[in-house]
């Protein structure tokens, strides 16, 4: 019954909203876990990172000195799971001395008034 | 003395506060997250170099690699240190802070 209304039921917009750095807490890695999910059920999964949550996407990214798991390679599978939606804010770059060139992956850089427009059309957040 | 400090300067204030008590002659490690405090193109950058007059800087090299960031991204005269490298400075200096 669960899973006929699951696979009947209504596909929603999930905006996922990154705000940590990397490897210093768990919140990214546990963010990414949940992402998965939401792909696994097949919603419309939007990833949006602001503040230090950018330094998330930078490029060559080296855990064996700290002898954690190496996450950020997981952004890039992300396409494997049609989550393919990944928007950075610019004023977050900007003040961490970041461009595009930086980052590992494919995103759509925009400004914080483009990203609450984004916010203002999801239905589902998840904060981390 | 030395100082270490292992939070996001963007999070936290604890770089600010550490530098308000630091007395000249003093030594700062950055760990954790506190290594994006090194970088170029931030705010801390010109708050770190009016400082380095009086105070020696440090940073953790592996926790800039876990982060993707090498000496090309830092701030000018901040000195990498291992983990050996993090243990002498513990060693060297009577006491240690921690800005947490």
């Amino acid at each position: 019954m669960e899973e006929q209304e699951l696979e009947s039921g209504k596909i929603r917009k999930f905006i996922y909203v990154n705000r940590k750095a990397p490897h210093g807490t768990i919140y990214a890695h546990e963010a990414l876990e949940v992402v998965l999910i939401a792909a696994a059920f097949e919603q419309d999964v939007s990833l949006a990172f602001i503040d230090d949550g950018v330094y998330q996407l930078k490029k060559g990214q080296n855990t064996d000195g700290i002898a954690t798991k190496n996450f950020s390679k997981t952004f890039g599978a992300l396409d494997m799971y049609d989550v393919e939606k990944l928007y950075v804010e610019k004023e977050s770059l900007d003040a961490r001395g970041l461009s595009e060139e930086d980052l590992s992956v494919d995103v759509e850089i925009l400004p914080a008034s483009d990203l609450k427009k984004l916010f203002n059309e999801s239905e589902v957040f998840f904060n981390f | 003395m030395l100082h270490t400090i292992n939070k996001s300067p963007f999070e936290k204030d604890s770089l600010t506060t550490c530098l308000r008590y630091a007395e000249d002659g003093a030594s700062i490690l950055f760990i954790e997250d506190a290594v994006y405090a090194c970088t170029k193109g931030t705010e801390f950058e010109k708050i770190i170099q009016d400082h380095q007059e009086n105070i020696k800087f440090y940073v953790l090299g592996p926790d800039l690699e876990a982060r993707g960031l090498d000496n090309s991204n830092l701030t000018n005269s901040i000195e990498i240190v291992d983990y050996k490298g993090f243990v002498k400075l513990v060693a060297d200096n009577e006491k240690t802070q921690n800005w947490l």
